[in-house]
């Protein structure tokens, strides 16, 4: 049987990817950024996962406003790397888990969440910055990928609510799964955030620590968090939290913080980032 | 009926909703469309006649050509469409934003490594008003 073991989030900031593509991770404004992940690394080498799901928003690459899936899995064996305006970054291709992915498919649906499939497609930096942030710049990732794509960029994104019994129903779907796989899911974006128009540039540092809080704490007031209140209290491009309830949904009722960094600021953003055991309760 | 915009009160933000996405489709695509390089060489060599290749707006035009980073929001932009105009212009995420907030680079990155924007006094329209 497969099972869940661990959950991280992670922010997805492009600047971060840009920052390690281009060599600059030693320079002041970087170096603290990829030093909150060192431990990080070092806990993921020794989990050593078989899979990990990352929930993630694509950003205009893959998915434009022809097709806008609110969920999306991607089901293919590979998922190259997009080229988002500065060329593809260049980091490996993403190799996916087919038969795993096509299982929770099936699975969720019948659970009631009609997952778009996907199977072609390309993956940017929503996607990369966290693999790159908790595996360093391997010839080949570690491990295969699920994507998992949600709508956070055309308004109004599912809720809260809606996220956290998605990552229920891909717990489901991952311990029905035959083969014995230890899988990692990934929550991605946030924290708090504004890229756009006269307000950009909001961090809501109260907000961020609240939610890294109840996250582990209180996920049921998290997910009781209205569109609104991420919009005004934590910038438009905060509202990608809910996708860190995706992952959180996924995990038990009862977890344990195994590590913890924040840190304002990397470009426009607070950089949040947490990592979780399944403790069997 | 329309559904209720609670959101419209927030100052300095246009929220990309359905609505906008709609009214900004083909000036989005056409941002979507500077990912191939080869697009973003017809498009740096001759803008006026890369954009009429879309049924854009003469004003959603407009604002592309003089970068009006905030007015492209405005006709329905979305910052994740525009920010690929950015890219072609060599600008990063965290450039365009200073401009849209009407700030120098080096105030805006300031402000950033101050800690950002505080949220006191930035929740909705009345606030700005009051401080003008």
């Amino acid at each position: 049987m497969a099972r869940i073991v661990a959950g991280v989030a992670a922010s997805h900031i492009p600047a971060v990817g840009a920052a390690w593509d281009n060599g600059r991770t030693g320079e002041p404004y970087w170096r603290p950024v990829f030093a909150g992940f060192e431990a990080s690394k070092e806990w993921i080498a020794k989990v050593k996962p078989d899979v990990c799901i990352v929930v993630y928003n694509d950003h205009a690459s893959a998915f434009s406003l022809e097709i806008i899936p609110t969920f999306a899995i991607g089901c293919a064996a590979e998922f190259p790397i997009a080229d988002e305006g500065w060329g593809p970054r260049p980091v490996p291709p993403v190799k996916g888990h087919p038969e795993l992915a096509t299982h929770i498919v099936q699975s969720a649906v019948l659970d009631e969440f009609d997952l778009t499939v996907v199977n072609k497609m390309e993956v940017d930096h929503g996607l990369t910055v966290p693999l790159t942030l908790m595996f360093g710049q391997p010839k080949e990732w570690p491990c295969p990928v699920i994507p998992v794509s949600v709508n956070v960029v055309v308004y109004p994104v599912p809720t809260g609510n809606r996220c956290y019994m998605l990552g229920r129903a891909i717990r489901k779907a991952v311990e029905s799964f035959d083969q014995d796989l230890r899988v990692v899911i990934f929550g991605t974006g946030g924290m708090s955030h504004q890229l756009q128009g006269p307000r950009a540039g909001l961090i809501n540092r109260e907000f961020d620590t609240r939610f890294l809080d109840n996250l582990s704490k209180d996920p049921q007031a998290l997910v009781k968090i209205s569109h609104l209140e991420y919009l005004r209290e934590a910038g438009s491009e905060a509202i990608e939290l809910v996708m860190w309830l995706i992952m959180r949904g996924a995990l038990d009722d009862k977890v344990k913080e195994v590590r913890r960094f924040y840190h304002v600021p990397a470009s426009n953003t607070a950089l949040g980032h947490i990592i979780f055991e399944n403790t069997g309760r | 009926m329309a559904l209720p915009k609670d959101y419209d009160d927030l100052p300095g933000t246009v929220v990309f909703d359905f609505d906008q996405a709609r009214q900004g489709y083909h000036l989005n695509m056409f941002c979507m469309s500077l990912m191939k390089p080869e697009n973003r060489a017809a498009f740096k060599a001759a803008q006026r006649a890369y954009l009429d290749k879309w049924p854009m707006t003469e004003e959603q035009k407009q604002a592309v050509l003089k970068r009006d980073w905030n007015g492209m929001l405005q006709l329905g932009g979305n910052i994740y469409f525009t920010s690929k105009l950015a890219a072609t212009d060599g600008l990063s995420f965290q450039q365009i934003a200073a401009i849209m907030t009407g700030s120098t680079q080096e105030e805006y990155a300031q402000m950033m490594i101050n800690g950002g924007r505080a949220i006191e006094g930035n929740r909705s329209k009345s606030e700005w008003k009051k401080h003008g």
